[in-house]
């Protein structure tokens, strides 16, 4: 993962060591990314023994520093990295000095003076993560900043997509809603184009924007789709911004229901799902579903992530797991 | 009344062998200067020295100092980020022998008071010659005129709400209307809000992949085409500040050709960057107007070259460390630029042979001079001295801790320049030696 580093030398102070980070998909090459699955694939065989637990990181320290609510990937990075057997720190803004004023600067200055070995952020600005990365030693994983990345989402979506599909190469993926806010999405048709897969954006004019992929604004374009990626409604932004008139309508026209999916297509939301809104209850219970395989491997899509950091680069996972 | 103040000198000075280049007088040779009590005495090719400080010329440039019609001093309010001081030592640094003050600081320029309050001081402390710039409407809220004729008697250099647009076409209207009264520049900040609110970059690909709310060209030419339109009917002359969209330009040379009384000026940075750069998301790239796509960038060079833009403008805007050390989203506008302009430009445009060298200096000096009716530096007998000395060979790294400002926000910092300022003499006194 030699590629990892988002800043260019010239921009930035001098620093003594080449640290690596996962900032943005954007600085990932596909053969980063089939390391990276990879080795998901045979931290999955492990977590299918009785101990789950593996020896790989011990004695490194992951903290996990959270600006914004979060229950899927606040979790599954405390296991993953509990798995690996690392210690975990969890530092949410509320109830932390945050809440008094403290600088994402000086929190990260803070936290860097116990040296943990890797730095997990999620923050409502873009930009957070860079941040975090020129002030401090660790190693920084972008667990969301804003509207711009969402990296590990993305690695965990062509994993589900992969182990269910057998394939990334050549799938066409419809990735219908709320484009415009949402980093999700940002990351995914990054993702996709690296692996050879294609996509085509869906949903209203004002929600989804030029210039990132090939788009529709009819939802009959999602017929074509091997995979239908439904992105959360965000309510709020609803309320304040009127992207569109209302919710019902948006349902009506854009909205997942039964109808709107072809047998043999699947279906996934990075979560939490606005039932009744973007997704209708049914198609979210239905088995062409991959919501809860999402989750299942957001936690092996972390630990990879975790792992392939922490150590040279693309060491065989194998061997790691056979000491457990 | 003149309207700029600042120390004046009475150095005797001898430069020799320079290339002496002052386009817009025709100069161009290697000549000796010799300036007596702060004012050139004799420019041929071999001078006496009459005991003056010789300086050696041999391979440098020496032409009319800068004139920067945007600066943000920052003073009254913020002066840890920009003092009188600091912020013109920050111009001779840059080889300018002339700024304009913006009044957007705290309190706001806006009453003769503190206009005169200011103007105090930089008689006392400012190492070049700066002319501070009064609010077109009280506290820049856009809701009541200021009293622009006291102003104007106390010095004011020219009207601006810069920093925010004057959002009512009526208060726009009659602004341009009542400073008829006064002979000063009415300078606008071109911004519809509306098209612009929640925006931090260009609206265009980058955004999009970056997430980062547009803020679109169309945000500065709606305003544009409002504000040449009334200065049309009110037939006032209008300057706009600090241009950085295709359109913008095109509205320009359309009112020009139409006679309207209209300038404009471009920053370093809109003609040397494009939007590309901001995918590093380095706080200092972030500015209002914001950098957008190459089309963009070349529109404002073609017309820099051509004149119908004919000043250039740093928008020196400095800011606290701390305010940009945060997550590029958190950061607030504004880049700083007085002390990298020349250099900047020279390697950006010069060098690649996207402008000449001559109509660079031009547009730095004689261009914004004309436009806010500002006496012009020059190189000729019986002028003041006011000139810069230049070697266009030097390469040199931009590096924090080497600023005179008292903020390093740069775009440029651990960037290479070629060309570097040696010597600026500003008001007949030498103020800035490297």
């Amino acid at each position: 993962m030699n590629e990892l580093h988002v800043i260019p030398g010239e921009l930035r102070p001098p620093r003594p060591r080449e640290r690596r980070h996962l900032l943005s998909v954007a600085d990932l090459s596909r053969d980063d990314v089939e390391r990276l699955l990879s080795s998901a694939r045979s931290f999955a065989r492990s977590q299918e023994r009785d101990t789950k637990k593996l020896p790989t990181l011990r004695g490194r320290l992951v903290v996990n520093l959270f600006y914004e609510s979060s229950t899927r990937t606040s979790s599954s990075f405390e296991i993953a990295a509990k798995r690996l057997s690392a210690d975990v720190l969890n530092v949410k803004a509320v109830g932390s000095s945050a809440d008094k004023g403290e600088s994402l600067k000086d929190t990260a200055l803070t936290l860097s003076a116990y040296g943990p070995d890797v730095i997990v952020v999620r923050h409502p600005q873009v930009g957070a993560p860079h941040l975090v990365a020129r002030v401090s030693d660790s190693h920084v994983v972008n667990a969301g900043d804003g509207k711009h990345q969402h990296p590990t989402q993305a690695l965990l979506d062509l994993y589900t997509m992969s182990e269910e599909l057998g394939r990334l190469e050549g799938l066409h993926v419809a990735i219908v809603g709320d484009v415009l806010h949402s980093r999700v999405a940002r990351s995914l048709v990054q993702a996709l184009r690296l692996v050879g897969a294609s996509v085509v954006l869906v949903g209203p004019p004002t929600l989804v924007p030029a210039g990132l992929a090939d788009a529709s604004h009819d939802i009959e374009s999602v017929g074509a789709a091997d995979v239908v990626y439904v992105l959360r409604m965000q309510r709020e932004r609803m309320d304040e911004d009127g992207h569109v008139p209302s919710l019902r309508e948006y349902s009506a026209r854009w909205g997942i229901t039964p109808e709107r999916v072809r047998p043999g297509q699947r279906v996934m939301h990075p979560g939490p799902m606005n039932r009744g809104v973007e997704i209708d209850g049914r198609v979210a219970d239905a088995g062409c579903s991959l919501v809860v395989d999402q989750v299942r491997s957001g936690l092996v899509v972390r630990m990879a992530v975790l792992y392939d950091l922490l150590t040279a680069g693309p060491v065989a996972v194998e061997a790691a797991v056979a000491v457990a | 009344m003149t309207v700029l103040v600042g120390k004046t000198g009475a150095d005797d000075v001898v430069v020799r062998g320079a290339r002496v280049l002052d386009p817009v007088s025709g100069v161009d040779g290697l000549l000796d200067v010799r300036v007596d009590r702060g004012v050139i005495a004799e420019l041929r090719t071999h001078v006496d020295t009459n005991e003056h400080r010789v300086i050696d010329g041999d391979g440098l440039v020496l032409a009319p100092a800068f004139v920067d019609p945007h600066v943000h001093l920052r003073t009254p309010g913020r002066e840890d980020e920009e003092t009188i001081a600091s912020g013109t030592a920050a111009a001779a640094a840059g080889g300018y022998c002339a700024i304009l003050a913006m009044p957007n600081t705290d309190p706001v320029v806006d009453c003769a008071d503190v206009l005169r309050g200011l103007r105090a001081r930089a008689a006392d402390e400012a190492e070049v010659a700066v002319g501070f710039a009064a609010a077109i409407t009280v506290g820049q809220e856009g809701e009541h005129l200021t009293e622009m004729g006291e102003l104007a008697d106390a010095g004011a250099a020219a009207f601006t709400d810069d920093g925010r647009p004057v959002a009512s076409a009526g208060m726009m209207r009659r602004a341009l209307q009542y400073n008829a009264i006064t002979e000063r520049p009415l300078a606008v900040h071109a911004e519809e809000s509306t098209l612009t609110r929640g925006g931090h970059v260009h609206a265009g690909t980058v955004a999009a992949e970056l997430g980062l709310g547009g803020w679109p060209a169309l945000g500065e030419s709606l305003a544009v085409a409002r504000d040449l339109a009334l200065a049309a009917d009110a037939r006032r002359p209008i300057h706009l500040m600090h241009l950085s969209a295709r359109e913008s330009v095109e509205l320009l040379q359309r009112a020009q050709s139409a006679r309207v009384d209209a300038t404009a000026e471009v920053t370093p940075h809109h003609l040397c960057l494009t939007d590309d750069a901001i995918r590093t998301l380095d706080p200092n790239l972030k500015m209002n107007p914001p950098v957008r796509a190459d089309e963009h960038r070349q529109a404002l060079i073609a017309a820099l070259r051509s004149g119908d833009i004919a000043a250039i403008a740093t928008d020196h805007a400095p800011h606290a460390r701390e305010e940009k050390d945060v997550p590029f989203e958190a950061a607030p506008f504004g880049v700083t630029g007085l002390e990298t302009a020349f250099g900047a430009l020279y390697t950006h445009l010069v060098e690649p042979g996207l402008l000449p060298l001559e109509t660079l200096l031009e547009r730095m000096s004689a261009g914004p001079a004309a436009i806010f009716g500002l006496e012009r530096p020059r190189i000729e007998v019986g002028a003041p001295a006011n000139f810069v000395l230049i070697d266009l060979r030097s390469r040199w790294r931009v590096r924090a801790d080497r600023f005179r400002s008292r903020s390093a926000n740069s775009w440029l910092l651990g960037r290479h320049l070629t060309s570097r300022i040696v010597l600026t003499m500003a008001a007949g006194r030498v103020a800035f030696d490297a």
